[in-house]
This record gives structure tokens, C-alpha cells and sequence, in this order.
């Protein structure tokens, strides 16, 4: 017998796709489209004078080599915040998966970062790392390294990598964590009696089980590298020391809000935006091959 | 051809108090004083609201200068723009050219019949708020700041130098930090806002222009001149500090504040307004003193360049509104408002008025060092000394902190990194001036 239900009416499919249609119609195709309008605009900060230019904002853009120069910055960041940001809540799932005692305080240890706002992560980190004040600098100290993010761009560097990083390891940690208790135990219990050790157990079996979920994550994790950090930026690089720190979402919300061209920031917000579509349909046509669906 | 802009990434703004009770026409006012400066704030509104009936003036904390700038810009363009804002010293130029969206204040005060006296005010405060060509004042002085040095009067003992002999030239200042470093200190000198203690606030004081045509108060095709060769000589004796270590980079914004007070740092150059902060966290006797300059260039030391803000009134209200505005306005120009506000509030008394009576209450003499601010920018102005007064002025300053932060790390020269800062901040002000024809 059939389980399936079945609606004979032909408007109810329709009537209940259209909020999520409305919603991203009003939140993200709408302000898209405004976006590439805008793009084209020099306008001043009031809004009083503004002219249609086509593609003056863009063509200023690729003229300016320090913009060029924030691709790379942006790569690398990106790229350092998705790897280590999936590893270590990996094996801080792993680890947590296999507690038995005591891992709801865990769990709830590891949750706890998300609920801080960005702008609070950053300061939290610039303080412990701060050369004069932090704690952490003052150990670092004491085994060699001269910490100074103010004047050193690796610190720098550094030092957003692990304020994003940390930020994100709860929200991957969740995911990972319901990944892994979602895995059969017969599956790995069997892996056992052939003598397959943890390692082997984990390489062969629980990853792959668990490539939908690093899929998604990779995907999750690479849009908030490239959208949502530009708070920690602002609240401790500022983008330096020169222009060490800053990444593409960093200068659209200094050149757009701080500085008030809003036409140039919408010129690089439409660049932003095509990296990361062109980004996630390359996830998905050739990373997604590797992944296994059970 | 216009475009009306749409509001949609501008919602926060409908956070705008403008529901007005019966009678009492409501006056918005959009600050960025926080803490205790804020109480300050809220105290002055109250104070003028118990004085009369008719108007209600309400402040709005709004975030720091550049957000509460962006979230006006916002609100205009969504037709909800407060009465009254404050903006920082460096968003003049964005605001005074731009068209219908304030009413310069001279022309509220003509059109609520208020008398208004422009020179009233300490010449290089009045000077950089007023109109071109004599026109009045386009914004209401309200806080102002300037550059000044604080010095570690223990530090100096310690170092064997006269704790009441700050030094007075670059030259002396190098040669203390030397002193101050052999002594045993972790840093010799620092200093706030680079741009603006360095390169901005040094024009002025040395009487060169940082940037054509008065420094931009005679037209908007002004281009840069920072990089003259006295800048690039200063520029290139701090690098060399700093390789020596007598000069420590802390940071764009007050990160060196701290370094001072903590006792590690024996010399800070930065905003007069740090006053109450260090005297409040410092355990060791201070001084202030002025800004050191070069003694060999003719006509320094001239005047220091101001900071802080002033209050813009918004275009397109109704006439009550402005006629509240005005009333204000003039409530908070009274010589004994701005006495108590420079007093309790470590900026500078805008009008000469409040300075006398500063003086002659013996404040000056009851807080030594204070009055040193005052007495910096009360000399009279020059036209390469009035100001500074450019389009897209922020960005402008994070491309000099760029460019500077490659020098202290030693990638490129002082001339170089002045060079290519001229040249990038040229394209703004080639942009500003394309958008406000």
C-alpha cells in the first residue's frame, strides 16, 4: 500500500512553496538585482547627485592593484578558516562522540561560541593577543615570538583566522556530531570483529559516511569565510597592518558604510557574489562527485 | 538625470524617533558621545527642555561617529533624517557639499530670527565650520579637540631629565625617548591617529599645506601635497625611531592611549579630549605640553588642526522645527554652557567667551596642562592652517594608515609610501569631485 499522501488540488503545491518563494524573492533576489543596479551608479553619500556610469566602478576597480592584491588575502583567508575550521571540529566531534560521561557539559562547552556576536569574538582574541596586554602574547613571549599583529601581517593574519575559526567550530561541531551518532554502530562494530583499528575504522568507513555532511559544510563554511567576517576584521585589523588583512567583504563594508561610495561597494559586492556562485557550482559539479549519499 | 534611491538595506533607520506629542514639537538629535560624555549630552537636553515649553530636544546615542554618519546618510535617503547630527571633523567636506541635505546654520538662525555671531567663536574652530567666502557657519562648533602631547613626569625623573621641561622640538623628542629607552623604559614615544597627529595636524603646525587649494577650503579640485620634503623628512626620522626603537607603532586608532597610561610608553602625542582618560587611569604625575615641531622651518609652530565634531542640521524640515533648532543652538553657544562643557569634557571651548571664563574661574590653575590645547589653537589661523576640509576624508586617512603601517614595518620608504598614498587619495578626490559638481 502506498504511504505517500496525495493532494488532488492544483493551487496548494504552489500555496505552500510560496513563502520560501516570497522570502527569497524579498531577501535575496530582490537586493541582488538592487545591487547590480547600483553597481552602475556614482552617486554621492546623501544620494543627491547620481548618474548611470555602466561599468566606470568595476574598471576603477581592476585598475586599483591593491584590490587585485585583496583576491589573494581573501584565497588565503578563506581557505585557512574552511580547512582548519572543519578539521578541528571534526575531532572535537569525534572526541565527543565517544564520551560517555559527562558530554552534555561538553557539548554545551563547544556550542557556546556561536551565540557570541563576531564583533565581541575579535575583541575577545585582540585582547588575549594584544602585544602590551594579552596573556597570550605575554606566554608567547616567553618561548621566543615576539607577537605583534599591530606591525606584523602574518600575526595579523593569524590572528582573524583563528577569531573566525573559533566562531565557527560550534555550528561545524553540530553538524559533525549529528553526523556521526546518525552512522550505524552495526556497520563499525562488524568493521571491529575484522579487525579493522579506529583509524582504519574512521578513514574507511565513518568519513566517507560522513562526506554529505563535510559537503555541506565546506560549501557553508567557505560563503561565511567570504560574508560574515568582515566584524572581526573591523574590530581588530582594520585591514592592516597596510593591507595585510583585508579581504573583498572587508573593503565593500568600509568603502560602502564607513566611506559612503556606495556604488564602487556594490561594484565589488556583485564581484563578491559571482566568486561565490562561480565557487559553489565548481563544489557542486566536481566536489560533489566524491560524495557518497547513503 | 536622478535616481531615487531605494530604502531597502536602509530599514535600520526607520528606528528614528519622530513621533511628536501635541504641542511640543519634537527636536532629534543624533550623537556619538558615549559613557560619560553621553550623560553630558542627555544632561545639556534636559537642561534646555526644563528652560521653555515649546520644544522637546531628544539625543539619540547612535554609535560612533562614521555609523551614526552612515545611519543619517541612510535615514536621508529614506526621508527620516534627524533634526540634528553630530558628525566628525573629517565628514565635513561629504556633508557641506552635499546638496539639500543640510541647511547651514547660519540660515536656521536668520530663519528663526535668532541673533548668531560667527566670530564669537575661536577663530580655528569657527574657521573650519565656516561657509566660503564669509557666507556664516555651516555647522554649530560643538566639540572640538587637537593634537597635544601628554609626557611621563616620573619617567622622566627616572631618566634624569626635568620633569617640567617637555621637549619642545622633534629633535628633543628624540633625544628624550633615547633617554627615556636608556632608563630602563619599554617604549619612548607613541602616538594616536597617525594621520592626523603626523601629517594633518604637522601641516598646520609647520604652516605647509597637506593638500591645494587651501587644503581644500577654496575649491573641490584640491589634490594632495603630503609628500613634500619636510613630510617625507618627518615621515623618514620616525621610521628611523622606530628601527631604533625610541618610536613604537601601537595602532590606526587610541590603541596608544593605553601604552601611556600603563606606564610603558613615556611620551604620547594624540586628542586633548584623552585628558580624562589618562588622568583617570594614570598612577604617575603627568604633563601636557604642545605638539613638538621643527624649529628650522619658518613660520612654526603656527596652529594645530582641530578634531572632534560639530552638529549639522538636516535639510527639508518644516520651519517650527528649525525654529526649535535655532533655540537650541543658541541655548548651547551661552558662554557658561560651553564653559561647563569644555570643563567636565576635556574638549576645547568653542567660543572665546567660555575660555575667559574658564580662565578667570581658575580652572587653568586648579588642572595645569589643561588650558595648553586652548592656547594651541586660540592663535590666529592661516589659510594653509584653518583646516583641512576634503571629500572622502576617511578613506583617505585608512589609505595613509596603509601606507604608513609599510614604513614602521620597513617594506617601503617614507617616500614611497607618501608618493603612492598622494596618488590613491588623488583618484577619491578626483571621485568626490565627479559626484559634486
Amino acid at each position: 500500500m502506498e504511504k505517500r499522501a496525495r493532494f488532488k488540488s492544483a493551487w496548494l503545491p504552489y500555496a505552500l512553496v510560496a513563502p520560501q518563494i516570497i522570502v527569497t524573492l524579498l531577501f535575496f533576489v530582490w537586493p541582488a538585482v538592487q545591487a547590480m543596479y547600483q553597481s552602475m551608479l556614482l552617486q554621492d553619500a546623501f544620494g543627491g547627485y547620481s548618474e548611470f556610469v555602466w561599468f566606470d566602478n568595476f574598471r576603477t576597480l581592476f585598475a586599483d592593484s591593491n584590490y587585485l592584491g585583496s583576491f589573494k588575502t581573501t584565497a588565503v583567508f578563506s581557505v585557512l578558516v574552511a580547512v582548519l575550521g572543519l578539521s578541528l571540529s571534526l575531532i572535537l566531534a569525534a572526541f565527543a562522540d565517544r564520551v560517555a560521561k559527562g558530554a552534555a557539559v561538553y557539548k554545551t562547552f563547544l556550542i557556546w561560541p556561536y551565540a557570541v556576536s563576531p564583533v565581541v569574538v575579535g575583541v575577545l582574541w585582540m585582547f588575549m593577543l594584544s602585544p602590551t596586554l594579552g596573556i597570550v602574547s605575554h606566554w608567547l613571549h616567553y618561548i621566543g615570538i615576539d607577537w605583534n599583529h599591530v606591525l606584523n601581517g602574518r600575526h595579523a593574519m593569524i590572528l582573524i583566522v583563528i577569531a573566525a575559526v573559533w566562531k565557527q567550530v560550534s555550528y561545524n561541531f553540530l553538524f559533525f556530531l549529528a553526523g556521526l551518532q546518525s552512522i550505524p554502530k552495526s556497520l563499525l562494530e562488524a568493521a571491529a570483529i575484522d579487525g579493522a583499528g579506529p583509524v582504519k575504522r574512521f578513514a574507511t568507513i565513518v568519513f566517507p559516511l560522513l562526506s554529505p555532511t563535510t559537503f555541506f559544510l565546506l560549501v557553508v563554511n567557505i560563503v561565511y569565510a567570504f560574508f560574515d567576517t568582515f566584524a572581526i576584521i573591523e574590530a581588530t585589523t582594520q585591514g592592516g597592518p597596510g593591507k595585510d588583512t583585508e579581504i573583498l567583504v572587508y573593503k565593500v563594508f568600509n568603502d560602502g558604510f564607513k566611506g559612503g561610495d556606495l556604488g564602487g561597494a556594490a561594484a565589488q559586492s556583485v564581484i563578491l557574489m559571482t566568486i561565490v556562485i562561480v565557487l559553489t557550482v565548481v563544489q557542486f559539479k566536481y566536489v560533489e562527485k566524491k560524495v557518497q549519499y547513503a | 538625470m536622478k535616481f531615487k534611491f531605494n530604502a531597502l538595506a536602509m530599514a535600520c533607520a526607520l528606528a528614528t524617533v519622530s513621533v511628536s506629542a501635541h504641542a511640543v514639537t519634537e527636536i532629534s538629535w543624533w550623537h556619538s558621545m558615549a559613557g560619560a560624555l553621553g550623560d553630558r549630552v542627555n544632561g545639556l537636553a534636559d537642561e534646555f527642555n526644563k528652560s521653555q515649553t515649546e520644544f522637546k530636544v531628544v539625543p539619540v546615542y547612535k554609535g560612533a561617529y562614521d555609523e551614526a554618519m552612515a545611519a543619517a546618510t541612510a535615514a536621508y535617503r529614506a526621508g527620516n533624517a534627524p533634526d540634528i547630527l553630530q558628525v566628525f571633523e573629517v565628514g565635513t567636506a561629504t556633508m557641506m557639499y552635499s546638496k539639500g541635505a543640510i541647511k547651514p546654520v547660519s540660515e536656521v538662525m536668520k530663519l528663526a530670527g535668532e541673533p548668531f555671531d560667527p566670530s564669537a567663536y575661536v577663530p580655528a574652530i569657527g574657521g573650519y565650520y565656516a561657509a566660503p567666502k564669509g557666507a556664516g557657519l555651516l555647522s554649530l562648533p560643538f566639540n572640538s579637540s587637537t593634537t597635544v602631547m601628554f609626557y611621563n613626569k616620573d619617567m622622566f625623573t627616572k631618566a634624569g631629565l626635568d620633569p617640567n621641561k617637555p621637549p619642545v622640538t622633534w629633535t628633543e623628542l628624540a633625544a628624550d625617548a633615547a633617554k627615556l629607552k636608556a632608563s630602563g623604559a619599554k617604549c619612548g614615544y607613541t602616538t594616536t591617529w597617525q594621520s592626523w597627529v603626523e601629517l594633518e595636524s604637522f601641516s598646520t603646525w609647520h604652516n605647509v599645506e597637506f593638500a591645494s587649494k587651501n587644503n581644500g577650503f577654496d575649491g573641490l579640485d584640491t589634490r594632495l601635497k603630503f609628500n613634500s620634503p619636510l613630510h617625507v623628512k618627518h615621515i623618514e626620522n620616525l621610521a628611523n625611531w622606530a628601527k631604533q626603537g625610541l618610536f613604537t607603532y601601537a595602532g590606526r586608532k587610541d590603541e596608544a592611549t593605553s601604552k601611556f597610561y600603563s606606564g610603558e610608553c613615556g611620551l604620547l602625542t594624540g586628542s586633548s579630549s584623552s585628558y580624562a582618560d589618562i588622568a583617570k587611569n594614570s598612577k604617575f604625575k603627568f604633563g601636557i605640553a604642545t605638539l613638538p615641531y621643527y624649529n628650522d622651518v619658518p613660520g612654526a609652530p603656527q596652529n594645530t588642526m582641530i578634531g572632534g565634531a560639530s552638529l549639522w542640521v538636516m535639510g527639508g524640515k518644516k520651519t517650527e522645527d528649525y525654529k526649535g533648532v535655532a533655540k537650541f543652538f543658541k541655548f548651547l553657544s551661552k558662554p557658561e554652557v560651553q564653559a561647563k562643557w569644555h570643563q567636565e569634557t576635556g574638549y576645547l571651548p568653542t567660543t572665546l567667551a567660555a575660555y575667559d571664563i574658564t580662565r578667570k574661574s581658575g580652572f587653568y590653575d586648579r588642572n595645569p596642562g589643561t588650558d595648553v590645547p586652548v592656547k594651541q589653537m586660540i592663535t590666529k589661523t592661516t589659510d594653509k592652517s584653518r583646516g583641512i576640509r576634503l571629500g572622502n576624508m576617511p578613506q583617505i586617512r585608512t589609505i595613509i594608515d596603509e601606507e604608513l603601517e609599510n614604513v614602521w614595518t620597513g617594506k617601503i620608504t617614507a617616500k614611497q609610501a607618501l608618493d603612492t598614498a598622494v596618488e590613491r587619495g588623488n583618484l577619491l578626490l578626483e571621485r568626490f569631485e565627479k559626484t559634486n559638481k
